[in-house]
């Protein structure tokens, strides 16, 4: 895993103390409430509904056992006790006051975090896929990479005021658990025919109001032109990018009202005159930070007590099937620990609960821990002969809930709850829809389904995406909620299909149920899922099973 | 009136030559300045850099961040005179500034004012802690 340099370090306390500096310089007058404002969105502090809020950095999703425990002490501390993982790998504070945001940042940086370009219209936190350097169906972990693009963005002088925030994803795999078509930049790491490793660079995605897939602008870029590569984009987008209407200035706007091809042509201008600045010392930097993500070294031990386990604890075994996922080292698991208890509020973590992550990771996974996207913890690296005890110690901490993948493993925005922006609740919808599966005793039988709610256009849940999306409207005062279905956030990337009117609050459960029950119907056998289901019959059963019910009258 | 900020902090303006924008650049403008607002294309200007002595790039916004593509645009084609930021541009971004090829910033009186010389100078180590020239130093 990746340390702080002395320059990285360094960097990260000049700027802690640029921010105190700043606060105090809003307090005298010499900032305007409208100039600071950038300037602390850059720094993570976000202004919500009922307060401020912090959001921290977690770049590609990874921490480690001492970071976790600093979030941890954090939260005790400063907030109440716990934190939220987002849908991009950061951890949020909801209730900070402004006066200790310099403290939190500094204990931030004591452990190598921070909360630089979380908000704001900069180059946000670098995402990657939350199974890197442990999945086995991996080309090449794409963390080394990421980190380079995260030194490289860091207070980037050119890109700190742009048109939007920009969005920037990698995967290694070709199994894109990273969504990086719906990226303001997507990079896949591939190989071309001779062999040699590079990227798919993909522009223009993006979910929101507009959703759109992004578009190959380079089908494959040398490993080497990457941050020239990139900075072109940028410098394009930045001169071109729309900023008379803040509903049109990301790049998927850009890309669409100039054309991939005009858009491309800037791009390769850029960088014709970039490519000459770098002159090699970024691959060698990167070199250096390769060193750092080698994989640890695995165990090689009998797996029998998870043979046992497996064979006569049901529990162990339901969890199991649905939280472990293939490692590419023999005798290992990737371990998916579930925050969406029935009935809790998604991706929310207690102090405990992190502390016990850490503990975990420090005895059984080698000392790492991921954030995914899907606000779930994942331990990269667990030996199977563990799981029973790992398993024990989740169950006692209250994070044992088998349901990765499946209904109640629902990706919520925090909704009316929370945002300013909100048209209708999403938390609440989440749970209740948890709750109803959990009694219908259905979840293990449908198998795999993403379900996806955002409680506004700007689609913070990826509704778009869901197999079954979730959108909540403001009909007059009222909450409406519009269903999509089919929507797929993986290299079969589709943008869900309306399926009709939306329901009040009090039918979308229902609605919801009548969807799933019909799946179960309609499938062809168990192993059929239900994105397949869908993809093979399209929406006509699906939006019978919605609207011609007798309970037809829950539709609005 | 106008203060001028560079790393020594502010002084008074020093440039007596004026500025036209890019249209007027078809005219002899031996001891003008250029003048160019964030919407300007410098590619335009390719080839008609030579002899330029000095270039002002407009911020209307502190929040509109064109500026500092145009002067990383202008450096790259080797412009190598007089480079200027003027408008709404706060202390804060002092060090964007310099790193993204400008060599001083122009404010009015009221923005001095409001962020004296001291807050401009706090930000006069922008070579320091720079991930950028990091990337690129050979
Ligand atoms: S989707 Fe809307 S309600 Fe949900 S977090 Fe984003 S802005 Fe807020």
């Amino acid at each position: 895993m990746y340390r702080y340099t002395d320059f990285d370090e360094a960097f990260v306390r000049t700027r802690v103390a640029q921010f105190r500096d700043q606060v105090a310089r809003r307090i005298d007058g010499s900032l305007t409430e409208d100039e600071f404002r950038p300037l602390r969105l850059m720094n993570g502090l976000y202004l919500q509904l009922h307060a401020y809020m912090l959001r921290v950095a977690i770049p590609y999703g990874t921490l480690n056992p001492d970071q976790m425990r600093q979030l941890a002490m954090i939260a005790d501390r400063w907030d109440k006790g716990y934190g939220h993982w987002t849908t991009r790998q950061n951890i949020q504070f909801n209730w900070p006051k402004l006066e200790d945001v310099p403290d939190m940042l500094e204990a931030l940086a004591d452990v190598g975090m921070h909360a630089i370009q979380t908000s704001g219209n900069t180059i946000r936190n670098v995402t990657a896929d939350h199974f890197a350097g442990a999945a086995a169906d991996e080309i090449a972990d794409p963390r080394p990479v990421a980190e380079l693009l995260r030194q490289w963005s860091t207070d980037h002088p050119e890109f700190q005021f742009l048109p939007r925030k920009f969005k920037i994803a990698i995967t290694g795999s070709p199994n894109d658990r990273a969504v990086t078509r719906a990226h303001d930049i997507g990079l896949r790491m591939v190989r071309n025919d001779a062999g040699e490793a590079g990227f798919e660079v993909i522009v223009g995605g993006g979910l929101g109001r507009t959703p759109m897939e992004g578009k190959v602008i380079r089908d494959f870029l040398p490993r080497a032109d990457l941050l020239p590569y990139v900075e072109a984009v940028l410098a394009a987008y930045n001169l071109m990018g729309r900023r008379d209407n803040k509903y049109k200035a990301r790049i998927k706007i850009t890309v669409f009202e100039n054309g991939i091809d005009s858009f491309h042509d800037a791009v390769e201008a850029n960088f014709a005159k970039i490519r000459p600045r770098f002159t090699g010392v970024d691959q060698e930097i990167l070199t250096a930070i390769e060193a750092q993500f080698a994989p640890p070294v695995f165990a090689d031990r009998p797996e029998a007590p998870f043979d046992a386990a497996y064979a006569t604890d049901p529990v162990f075994r339901a969890w199991a099937d649905t939280n472990l996922a293939a490692h590419k080292a023999p005798g290992h698991a990737i371990v998916t620990v579930s925050f969406k208890a029935p009935g809790a509020t998604p991706g929310d973590a207690t102090s405990d609960q992190m502390r016990a992550l850490a503990d975990l990771a420090e005895t059984y996974g080698y000392g790492e821990l991921r954030i995914s996207h899907e606000q779930n913890v994942i331990l990269p690296h667990v030996h199977k002969a563990d799981l029973p005890a790992v398993h024990a110690a989740l169950k006692s901490a209250g994070i044992a809930t088998a349901n990765v993948g499946l209904v109640s493993d629902i990706i919520a925005c925090p909704g009316m709850d929370y945002c300013a922006l909100a048209t209708a609740r999403s938390i609440p919808i989440a749970q209740e829809i948890a709750l109803r599966f959990e009694e219908l005793q259905v979840e293990h039988e449908v198998g795999p389904l993403k379900i996806k709610i955002s409680g506004c256009i700007n689609a913070c849940g990826h509704h778009h995406v869901g197999h079954i999306g979730i959108l909540g409207l403001d009909r007059a005062g009222v909450e409406n909620y519009q269903i999509t279905l089919g929507g797929d956030h993986t290299e079969r990337f589709a943008i869900g299909e309306k399926t009709g009117p939306g329901f009040p609050a009090e039918g979308i459960v229902p609605a919801i149920e009548r969807l799933v029950l019909a799946y179960l119907d309609l499938r062809e056998h168990r192993e059929e899922s239900f994105i397949e289901t869908f993809r093979r019959l399209g929406m006509a059963p699906f939006k019978a099973a919605l609207y011609d019910s007798e309970d037809r009258a829950d539709a609005a | 009136m106008t203060v001028i900020v560079t790393d020594t902090g502010f002084a008074p303006e020093d440039w007596a030559g004026g500025f036209v924008g890019p249209d007027g650049l078809a005219a002899n403008i031996a001891g003008l300045g250029l003048e160019l607002g964030p919407a300007d294309d410098p590619a335009a200007l390719d080839g008609r850099l030579e002899g330029i002595a000095m270039i002002r790039v407009m911020f209307p916004a502190f929040s509109d961040g064109r500026g500092f593509t145009l002067a990383r645009n202008l450096r790259a084609m080797g412009y190598g005179g007089r480079l200027r930021a003027a408008g709404h541009v706060i202390a804060d971004q002092y060090a964007m500034v310099r790193r993204s090829g400008f060599d001083e910033v122009e404010i009015g009186d009221d923005l001095a004012a409001r962020q004296p010389e001291t807050q401009w100078l706090a930000r006069a180590d922008w070579r320091a802690h720079d991930y950028q020239s990091r990337l690129r130093a050979g």
